[in-house]
């Protein structure tokens, strides 16, 4: 390299950072920290559940953890931690210098902890913080809402601005710095699922600001557009609130499966099967889910054929959904394959986030889906597809680049540890809640009636073994950061391809500063 | 703070128990409810038709994932590296991947003609024999009978019995914990009844599922939906929509009767909703103020009168019950515009609310002396 300034001391490397490293380290610690937070509220909802009757806390502040858990576990510990992958592996993967428009990278961080240092503080306002729910359904989260929503209001535009700048610089990114060769059907496939995800945030995010602005509207300014008394209509916040909603769960889905897609691969030793058809899935899940939101709202009261409707295009999805299963399977049919950490959590999460899809399947018949609307059923669904599709794909993540972020080994004895435990520990957290969902509990309740006891019981001790797996995870983490056996290979995993995998490890502060050739 | 170390102490033992115990072969062969893991098809013969199209999807979710992971489960313990194998190095056959992508697009279509069949079903509300508007408010049910003749119609308020001391672990739980309630919703045997539902203040869902009905209650909408059991019993279900602090704590009761007990409820019902205008003394009106006030009123203002701070506003010491009897009655008939505070006049009998307000007057520590009769309430809102 001819240049040769390293990074600034201090603090201003942090505070002020351009580089997409940087950015990308201070990414996944925000988001991991964050993701403690939103845990230990899963872990206090979980210790009232514990048994029958309140223990703990009061129902309100219950109502509190659980809009919190959500929303400190979507915005501030899932969609940073692929923002931060991205940051990190999209330079690196498609042969650029760094992002493409680093300073509002350094911008779109820093309004994180901002907003949400906003978000949290509403615990400490009169009132409270949120106890709505992470949808905030009007006009509970308007007319009859504790006066700290508006604080919440502004943390979710903040949040979106957020979302907006970073994907505006993933796209600019992926557009313009490919490397000279690399056509877009060349690209890694979590290049290809970022670059889409990007889409959707762009398109979704600021619907999620009409949104929120609505209710800032009819809080403070007289409005009506969510208040039936003044004319307006309940429902039509869900309309908008779904609209962004349904995109959302493939932002936070996407790039998870860009990441099983580079790591299934390397362990099979063979190239991904199907490629472009891996990219017409995903473009055609991203479409999809534009067209799907009302169905998460079959009980409001739409016509029949909203309901027809809603219910035929929801089940389209499951088809380019069953492709990319598919096409992992057959990725690994043939292959050689090994199984270390990355591996573990990338198979797991082939295996779970196909059961969250078979019942996502069921949720989408809208007979059947009034049977199991708001019950414990769409709660185990949803976090089949939220914690084993996103966060165990992540897990995997750390453990699979980590030796190239860090040039240092982690314990693969105690990783694999860590991923049993997190295993066992995540479904019997969330198997029996199928089963009281369907028994007839309802979600967000503080307290229930004794027939569900048992299975509840399960579930908190499950939630607290998967609670300490992620503790454990910190600790290798940690370990293998301050003491883990040096890797300088530049390949780390033997059937590892990619131009990541041709740098030294760890990778140097500026990297392709002259682009490498692809053939 | 929230956190109590007893607590923590007892859970802990109990926590050693439980695993004593229901790890052990012999409690796992216990029937009952408890384990409970299934939709149930209830009482009705949509709720059949519900739980046979559940149990084929679900059937064929099952077969899917026996063939899928299967095949995967080969894949993992035949092409491990372990077994000295050389990787193959294919990356694409457009056979199967137009095989994998035209079969489950079959299989779906399939599903789609019972699925479209049911839901037409759900959404045929016509032909009722009764109607009954259903009315959310936080946290109980309004249950008006809509007299299809042309009379009067009757309204009543459902409210959950479980008691507080129960809730916070003071005294055993009983059988129905949270699933019990005042007045239950009383429909006959064998007869179509139509549900109109609505809410008064947030969005909340009326939920049985012996009866397979779930519909959101939305203020401003009148949603409707509909059952027709066949079985006399007593059917429970819950609110499923979050509402507010007490959310989980307005359960639904529905009585199930024969014609002849459902006629003669009816018309025992119909003269108890007449207004009892009679003047009570000061003595009498706080202690059946005291009450429905717990009852009515206690879910926000607490039963100490102190409210929530920041929340809901406390009654002791507060302007309104101190101030003006005539500015304290238009508060809680009318409620306030744009807050929690319902409009109570619309809910409640006059003299259920003379008693109450009487009781805001004077408990506490609130010593306004004053006694609001059934009467001043009907005057008032003339």
């Amino acid at each position: 390299m001819s240049e040769h300034h390293g990074p600034a001391k201090g603090i201003k490397r942090w505070l002020f950072a351009t580089n997409h490293k940087d950015i990308g380290t201070m990414y996944l610690w925000f988001s991991f920290a964050m993701f403690f937070v939103g845990g230990f509220f899963a872990m206090v909802i979980r210790a009232e559940l514990f048994q029958p009757g309140l223990q703990l806390v009061d129902p309100q502040f219950f109502n509190q953890m659980t809009t919190m858990h959500g929303l400190v576990m979507v915005f501030g510990a899932i969609m940073p931690a692929f923002v931060g992958l991205a940051n990190w592996m999209i330079p690196m993967m498609i042969g650029a210098p760094d992002m493409a428009l680093p300073r509002m990278n350094n911008l779109s961080f820093w309004l994180l902890p901002v907003a949400v240092t906003l978000l949290i503080s509403t615990f400490f306002m009169e009132g409270g913080a949120p106890a709505f729910g992470w949808t905030f359904y009007a006009p509970l989260s308007t007319t009859y809402a504790p006066p700290s929503t508006t604080f919440f209001i502004f943390a979710v535009h903040i949040l979106g601005a957020s979302s907006i700048m970073g994907s505006i610089n993933i796209l600019a990114t992926i557009i313009n710095l490919r490397a000279p060769g690399m056509t877009y059907m060349k690209m890694p496939m979590f290049v290809w699922t970022w670059a889409i995800t990007a889409f959707l945030l762009i398109a979704a995010m600021p619907v999620l600001a009409g949104a929120v602005t609505m209710m800032l509207m009819d809080i403070h300014f007289g409005t009506s557009f969510f208040s039936a008394a003044g004319g307006g209509d309940p429902v039509l916040f869900q309309h908008v609130f779904w609209f962004f909603g349904h995109p959302e769960v493939y932002i936070i889905i996407l790039p998870a499966f860009g990441v099983i897609s580079e790591i299934i691969p390397t362990f099979s030793r063979k190239p991904l099967f199907g490629y472009s058809s891996m990219v017409y899935a995903t473009a055609s899940i991203a479409f999809l889910s534009f067209i799907v939101w009302a169905h998460h709202m079959y009980t409001t009261g739409m016509p029949l054929a909203g309901e027809l409707y809603f219910m035929y295009a929801t089940m389209l999805i499951a088809i380019p959904t069953g492709v990319k299963v598919f096409n992992w399977i057959a990725t690994m049919f043939g292959g050689a394959l090994t199984f270390e950490a990355p591996m573990l959590f990338s198979v797991a999460t082939v295996f779970l986030f196909s059961l969250g899809g078979f019942t996502g399947l069921m949720l989408a018949i809208a007979p059947i889906d009034f049977a199991y609307q708001e019950s414990y059923f769409v709660v185990a669904h949803f976090h089949y597809t939220m914690v084993a599709g996103a966060i165990f794909s992540m897990t995997a993540a750390v453990y699979y680049w980590l030796p190239k972020w860090t040039g240092r080994m982690y314990n693969e004895t105690l990783a694999k540890t860590q991923f049993w435990i997190a295993f066992v520990g995540f479904n019997l957290t969330f198997f029996p809640q199928h089963f009281v969902g369907l028994a007839g509990m309802p979600r967000r309740t503080p307290d229930y009636a004794l027939q569900f006891a048992d299975f509840n019981m399960m579930s908190s001790i499950g939630s607290f073994i998967y609670g300490f797996a992620q503790l454990f995870l910190l600790y290798i983490i940690i370990q293998t950061i301050r003491s883990g056996k040096e890797n300088a290979d530049e390949k780390t995993w033997e059937g590892a391809n990619g131009l990541e995998w041709t740098l030294a490890s760890p990778a140097p502060f500026h990297t392709f500063s002259t682009p490498p050739t692809v053939k | 703070m929230y956190l109590r170390i007893n607590w923590l102490m007892k859970q802990t033992f109990r926590l050693a128990g439980f695993l004593l115990v229901y790890l052990s072969p012999s409690a796992w062969a216990k029937p009952g409810d408890r384990w409970e893991m299934n939709l149930s098809p209830g009482v009705t013969e949509l709720g059949q038709e519900v739980y046979d199209l559940h149990m084929i999807i679900l059937w064929i979710c099952v077969a899917i994932a026996v063939v899928v992971f299967g095949i995967m489960g080969y894949v993992l313990v035949a092409h491990r590296k372990s077994s000295g194998r050389t990787p193959a190095t294919f990356d694409e056959s457009t056979k199967v991947e137009i095989a994998w992508t035209i079969v489950p697009t079959l299989i779906l279509i399939a599903m789609v003609v019972p699925a479209t069949q049911t839901m037409i079903k759900i959404y045929d509300t016509s032909e009722a024999d009764l109607d009954i508007m259903i009315t959310g408010y936080q946290w109980k049910w309004k249950y008006e009978y809509i007299d299809k003749e042309g009379g009067e119609n009757f309204s009543y308020m459902s409210i959950m019995s479980t008691p507080q001391a129960q809730i916070d672990n003071l005294e055993p739980k009983g059988e129905n914990y949270l699933l019990e309630v005042d007045e239950p919703l009383v429909i006959p045997v064998n007869k179509k009844a139509r549900f109109l539902l609505t809410a008064a203040d947030v969005i909340h869902a009326w939920w049985v599922p012996a009866l397979s009905v779930k519909k959101d209650a939305i203020p401003g909408f009148v949603n409707e939906a509909w059952t027709l059991p066949t079985e006399i019993g007593t059917y429970r279900g819950q609110c499923a929509e979050l509402c507010g602090k007490d959310h989980g704590f307005m359960p639904i009761v529905v009585n199930v009767v024969s014609e002849e007990d459902y006629a003669v409820w009816l018309a025992s019902k119909k003269n108890a909703s007449k207004v009892d205008l009679s003047v009570k003394s000061k003595d009498e009106l706080m202690a059946s103020g005291q009450s429905l006030y717990e009852k009515n009123c206690a879910a926000c203002h607490m039963a100490n009168g102190a409210g929530i701070p920041g929340v809901f506003p406390a009654l002791k010491d507060s302007p309104i019950a101190l101030g003006d009897v005539n500015e304290h009655i238009n508060i809680v008939v009318n409620g306030t515009p744009g807050t929690a505070m319902a409009a109570y006049g619309a809910q409640l009998k006059p003299d259920v609310l003379a008693a109450i307000i009487t009781y805001e007057r004077n408990a506490w520590g609130n010593a306004t002396g004053d006694s609001v009769q059934a009467s001043d309430i009907t005057n008032f809102n003339q």
